[in-house]
C-alpha cells in the first residue's frame, strides 16, 4: 500500500482554491438521501455534525457524554489563532503558516497548515456571529493576546475559558439542527467497533452506556472526532473519559495511524501529590511572563524555600537559555525541568516538581497588579494544592497534554479507509511533531466548519454505495464480535482492579515513552507491556453486569486498546531514530542537549498498518518535503 | 484522616434506592472529594462489590459532569466549587456525610449518584442559538459590541449545565440555567434578531419538562460553582413578559428557527 496525500497541485495559496473546485458537489435534493455518522462532538465533531446538517445531510451524531456540551474541548483555557492582523503588527496568513511548521518541528504538510492558516479568519467571523462572547476592546473591536513565543497578537480568547464558549458555539449549533430534525443526537453511546463493507466505511458499534444493549447503526460515510489518546499515560491533563478505542478499532480495520509517538509534554502542570491522583492539572503558560522557575542548586536540600538563599537557588532557564529565558517553548522547559529533577535537584515531598516564584513580580509590580493578571490561576492552585502563590513558590512539574499523533488522513481529511474521515486532535494532525499554543482549537474547527463538509460531499458524490442495513452480515458480525469482547472482559473476575493496572501502565509510558527516549528504554517497556497486557487478560476485575451502567466495564475496554496502543507508541519512537519537536531520543541531541533532527532520513510521517494479531505493524512512509518553509535548527540561547 | 459516607446506591432506574455506611480510612487532605471516591471503589472492586457511579470527567471544573448533593448542599460546602475540584483538606476527621444524587422530578436517577439532565439539552434546542449556518458570517469586527455588554454576557455563558441549580432549588426549577442562556445571547447584538422568539421557546421548553416555577428564593445562586447571578432570571422574565405581549408567533413560526 502507498501512501497517497492528495495534495492538489499549483502554488500554495492557491492549492485550497483548486481543490475546492476540483471537488464534485451533491445536488441539494440528493443530500437529504445520504446518512453521515458523526463520532464525538467537541469542537471537531460538534462542528462537523452541525455543519453536515445545515448542507442538508442526515447525521447520526454519537457522543459517551450524558451531552455533547460536556467533551473535552471544553476545558481549553488559553484561546484559538487566527491570521486577522487586527493588531495591525504585521501577521499574515503566511505568517501564521510560517510559525506552525517551524514550531512543529518540521514534520507537517506544508500544504495542510497553509490551508489551516488561510481558514482560520474565517473561524473567528463564524464563531462571533455565533454569540461567543470573545473578550473585547472599550470600542466594541475584539482583543488579541500574544501567546506561546509569537511574536505577534493574534491569539483570541474568552476570559480563561475559550475553549468552553468556542464548544458551546458549536453545541448551540448542532442542537439548533437536532431541534430541525437534521441531527439525531445518541448521548450516552460509547463506539466499540467500525463496520467495514466492501473496503468502505459503513458504520459503527455502539454500546449504549445506559441499558448495555449493543448494536449496530450505518451509514453512507463516518467522521471519527474522538480526540487525543494522552491517557494511556494514566495521567494526563485530559479528561478522564477521554480514549483511544474508536480510532484503535478503525486502526485494526486497515486505518494507519501516523507518528503515534508524538506526543506533547506540557511544562506548567500541578504535580502529582500522591498514589490516588486521578489527573493532572494544567497551569496556563502564560504564568512563565512573570515567574521565575528555580530549584535549589543543591542535591537534596529539602529547606523551605523562603529559606534557601538567592545565592544558593538555580534559575536554571535563566542560565541555560539568556536570551529566552523562563520563556522557551514548552518542549524546551519540559526536558529541562525532568533534567534537574533527575539530577535529585527536584522540591516538594515526591521530589518532582521545580518553583515557579513570582516574589520578584510581586515586589516589583504589586500584588494587586499580579492579582489582575493571574488571580483566576492563583486561586484555582490554591483550591488545589492548599498552598497561596501569593506566599510560596507554585511547584510545577511537565504533563501529559496533547497528542500530534492519531489516525493518518489526506488532505481531504479521509483516512486509508474510504469513506473514514478523521478530525481533530484524532487525526495526526498540522503540527508535526510539536503543537503551538492556541492551535488545538483553530484545528478543530477548521477542520469540523471548513473543511470535512466539502471533502464528504466530494466522497459520496464519487462513490458507489451499496445500499445496506444494519442487518447486514458484517454489522451483525461486528456486533456478536463486540458482545463477545464485553462478556471476555466480565468474565475473567482475577484479582486486579482495572486502575491498577492502567497505573502500572502509565508508568511505563512516563519513564520509557515520555519527556525522553532511548533505544533501550523503548524495547523494556515494549516487553513489559506485552507481559502487563497477559496480565490484564488474565487478572483483571471487572465488577457488575453488562448491562446497565457499569463504569468498570467501559474503562475496562479502553485500558485493552491503551496496552495495545501503547506498544505501537514506542515502536514508532524506536524507529524514529532522531529528536524533533516532543519526540526527544537522548541519543540524538547536540552538544548542548538540544533535539537533533535528521532530515535525510526522517522527513516524513510514519503511518502504521495494522497486519493483524501477533504480527508486527507494516511501516508506511509519506515523504514531506518544504518548499516555502525550509528547515532550520531551532535555537533560544 | 477518616471520613464515613452514607452513599445512596440505586442500582437503576426502576429499583429502590437506599443509603449505604462506608468507612474511608485512607484519606489524605491533598485528595479531592473524587478521588476519595476513587480509593473506595478500588476497595469496593477488591471485595467484587460494585463500586460507587457517579459522573466526572474533566476534574477541572469546566465540563458539568459531576456533582451531588453532600449533607444536601449540590457540590458541597465551598462556594463556587464543583466537587471535582473540592478538596479534602475542608472536611474533619471523622467527619460523617451524606452523598445523594440531584433530587428533581426532571432528573430521573439512572444509577447511585447518576442523573438524567437531558431535560437541558431540550431546552437548548429550544432556541438556545443563534441561527447562523457555516460560512455566512460577516468580518468579526463587523459588528461593534459593547465591552460592558461582552462581560456581562460571559458572566452568564459561564454556565457549566452541571444541573446544581436545579437540585438546589426547593421548586426543582431550571430558571437558573434557562435563563443565562437567554441572558447571553440577549446581551449581544447577534442575538437580537431571535431574542423574543427565543426567550418565548425556551420558557416553554422548560415549563414543558418536570421543572418547577422561579419564586426567587435564591438558593440556585448560592451553590452555582459559576457564581451565575440571578439577575439572569430577571432578564429572561423580561424578555418572556415583552415578548409575550409584543408578538404571539404561531408555533410553526416560532419552531421554525431551525
Amino acid at each position: 500500500m502507498r501512501l497517497d496525500s492528495r495534495v492538489p497541485s499549483g502554488p500554495i495559496e492557491k492549492k485550497w482554491d483548486n481543490c475546492r473546485f476540483e471537488m464534485k458537489l451533491v445536488n441539494p435534493a440528493n443530500k437529504r438521501k445520504f446518512t453521515v455518522i458523526v463520532v464525538g462532538t467537541g469542537l471537531a465533531g460538534g462542528s462537523a455534525a452541525a455543519t453536515l446538517a445545515e448542507l442538508g445531510y442526515n447525521v447520526l451524531c454519537f457522543c459517551h457524554h450524558d451531552s455533547p456540551r460536556r467533551a473535552h474541548s471544553i476545558a481549553a483555557q488559553g484561546g484559538i489563532n487566527a491570521a486577522k492582523n487586527y493588531q495591525n503588527d504585521g501577521d499574515s496568513i503566511y505568517r501564521l503558516f510560517y510559525d506552525t511548521v517551524k514550531g512543529g518541528d518540521f514534520r507537517a504538510r506544508e500544504a495542510n497548515v497553509y490551508r489551516l492558516a488561510q481558514i482560520s479568519v474565517n473561524i473567528i467571523d463564524q464563531c462571533a456571529a455565533q454569540g461567543v462572547p470573545f473578550a473585547r476592546e472599550y470600542g466594541g473591536t475584539l482583543a488579541n493576546r500574544s501567546f506561546g513565543g509569537a511574536q505577534v497578537s493574534r491569539t483570541f480568547y474568552a476570559r480563561g475559558q475559550t475553549g468552553q464558549q468556542l464548544l458551546l458555539g458549536a453545541y448551540q449549533a448542532l442542537e439548533r439542527q437536532v431541534d430541525a430534525g437534521r441531527v439525531r443526537m445518541m448521548p450516552r453511546h460509547e463506539m466499540l467497533d467500525l463496520i467495514v463493507v466492501n473496503g468502505q466505511a459503513r458504520g459503527i458499534v455502539t454500546r449504549d452506556m445506559v441499558s448495555g444493549a449493543i448494536a449496530a447503526h450505518v451509514a453512507d460515510a463516518v467522521v471519527l472526532a474522538t480526540g487525543g489518546y494522552g491517557n494511556v499515560f494514566y495521567l494526563s491533563t485530559n479528561a478522564k473519559n477521554s480514549n483511544c478505542t474508536a480510532i484503535w478499532r478503525a486502526y485494526k480495520h486497515g486505518a494507519a495511524f501516523g507518528n503515534p509517538c508524538f506526543t506533547q509534554i506540557h511544562p506548567t502542570c500541578i504535580p502529582v501529590s500522591g498514589e490516588y491522583q486521578s489527573k493532572l492539572t494544567l497551569m496556563s503558560e502564560s504564568l512563565r511572563n512573570d515567574g521565575r522557575i528555580w530549584v535549589p542548586a543543591a542535591k537534596g536540600d529539602k529547606r523551605k524555600p523562603a529559606a534557601i538563599p538567592e545565592a544558593e537557588r538555580d534559575y536554571y532557564l535563566e542560565r541555560r537559555y539568556p536570551s529566552f529565558g523562563n520563556l522557551v517553548p514548552r518542549d524546551v522547559a519540559s526536558r529541562a525541568a525532568k533534567a534537574v529533577c533527575d539530577e535529585g535537584r527536584g522540591v516538594g515531598e515526591t521530589g518532582l516538581g521545580v518553583y515557579l516564584d513570582f516574589s520578584d513580580a510581586i515586589r516589583r509590580l504589586g500584588r494587586q497588579v499580579i492579582a489582575e493578571r493571574y488571580g483566576n490561576l492563583f486561586e484555582m492552585y490554591e483550591r488545589i494544592t492548599g498552598e497561596s502563590p501569593y506566599e510560596v513558590p507554585m511547584r510545577i512539574f511537565p504533563a501529559i497534554h496533547y497528542t500530534m499523533g492519531g489516525l493518518w488522513v489526506d488532505y481531504r481529511l479521509m483516512s486509508t479507509i474510504p469513506g473514514l474521515f478523521v478530525i481533530g486532535e484524532a487525526n495526526f494532525s498540522d503540527h508535526g511533531a510539536n503543537r503551538l499554543g492556541a492551535s488545538a482549537l483553530m484545528q478543530g474547527l477548521a477542520d469540523g466548519y471548513f473543511i470535512l463538509p466539502y471533502t464528504v460531499g466530494d466522497y459520496l458524490a464519487n462513490t458507489k454505495l451499496e445500499k445496506i442495513s444494519a442487518d447486514h452480515a458484517e454489522a451483525r458480525g461486528r456486533v456478536e464480535q463486540v458482545t463477545g469482547f464485553g462478556r471476555r472482559l466480565l468474565s475473567i473476575r482475577g484479582r486486579r482492579t482495572v486502575d491498577s493496572i492502567h497505573r502500572e501502565l502509565g508508568k511505563l509510558m512516563w519513564e520509557h515513552c515520555g519527556m525522553e527516549r532511548r533505544q533501550a528504554g523503548l524495547e523494556h517497556a515494549i516487553g513489559r507491556i506485552a507481559e502487563l497486557r497477559e496480565e490484564f487478560w488474565k487478572n483483571v476485575n471487572v465488577v457488575g453486569p453488562g448491562e446497565g451502567i457499569n463504569q468498570s466495564l467501559e474503562k475496562a475496554g479502553r485500558l485493552a486498546d491503551f496496552l495495545e496502543l501503547g506498544e505501537l507508541m514506542c515502536r514508532d519512537a524506536l524507529e524514529r531514530r532522531e529528536s524533533c519537536g516532543g519526540h526527544f531520543r537522548a541519543e540524538w541531541q547536540t552538544a548542548e542537549g538540544e533535539a537533533l533532527r535528521d532530515d535525510e532520513n526522517f522527513a516524513h510521517v510514519a503511518a502504521w498498518l495494522y497486519q493483524g494479531e501477533g504480527r508486527a505493524p507494516a511501516r508506511l512512509t509519506e515523504p514531506l518535503s518544504f518548499e516555502y518553509v525550509h528547515p532550520a535548527q531551532r535555537s533560544y540561547k | 484522616m477518616r471520613i464515613i459516607l452514607n452513599v445512596w446506591r440505586q442500582a437503576g432506574p426502576r429499583e429502590p434506592g437506599r443509603l449505604i455506611r462506608y468507612e474511608c480510612d485512607k484519606v489524605n487532605e491533598d485528595m479531592s472529594f473524587l478521588e476519595m471516591l476513587d480509593v473506595l471503589n478500588e476497595e469496593l472492586i477488591e471485595r467484587n462489590e460494585e463500586p460507587i457511579a457517579f459522573e466526572h470527567d474533566c476534574r477541572e471544573g469546566i465540563c458539568g459532569s459531576c456533582g451531588f448533593l453532600i449533607g444536601g448542599v449540590a457540590h458541597g460546602p465551598m462556594p463556587g466549587t464543583t466537587v471535582c475540584q473540592l478538596h479534602m483538606r475542608h472536611f474533619r476527621d471523622g467527619e460523617e456525610l451524606t452523598l445523594e444524587p440531584w433530587r428533581a422530578t426532571a432528573f430521573p436517577v439512572l444509577k447511585d449518584l447518576i442523573v438524567d439532565r437531558s431535560a437541558l439539552d431540550r431546552i437548548i434546542q429550544a432556541g438556545g442559538y443563534i441561527s447562523i449556518n457555516a460560512g455566512s458570517a460577516p468580518d468579526a469586527n463587523a459588528v461593534p459590541v459593547p465591552k460592558a455588554d461582552a462581560d456581562r454576557a460571559m458572566d452568564a455563558a459561564q454556565c457549566i449545565g452541571c444541573g446544581a441549580c436545579v437540585a438546589a432549588c426547593p421548586n426543582a426549577s431550571a430558571s437558573l440555567f434557562t435563563g443565562a442562556k437567554i441572558s447571553h445571547l440577549g446581551l449581544l447584538p447577534q442575538g437580537q434578531p431571535e431574542r423574543a422568539a427565543r426567550a418565548i421557546r425556551m420558557v416553554n421548553a422548560m415549563n414543558d419538562e418536570a421543572f418547577g416555577s422561579c419564586t426567587n428564593i435564591g438558593e440556585c445562586e448560592a451553590v452555582c460553582p459559576k457564581r451565575i447571578s440571578i439577575e439572569v432570571i430577571a432578564r429572561m422574565h423580561r424578555d418572556y413578559l415583552r415578548a409575550a405581549w409584543s408578538q404571539r408567533p404561531s408555533k410553526q413560526e416560532a419552531g421554525g428557527a431551525g
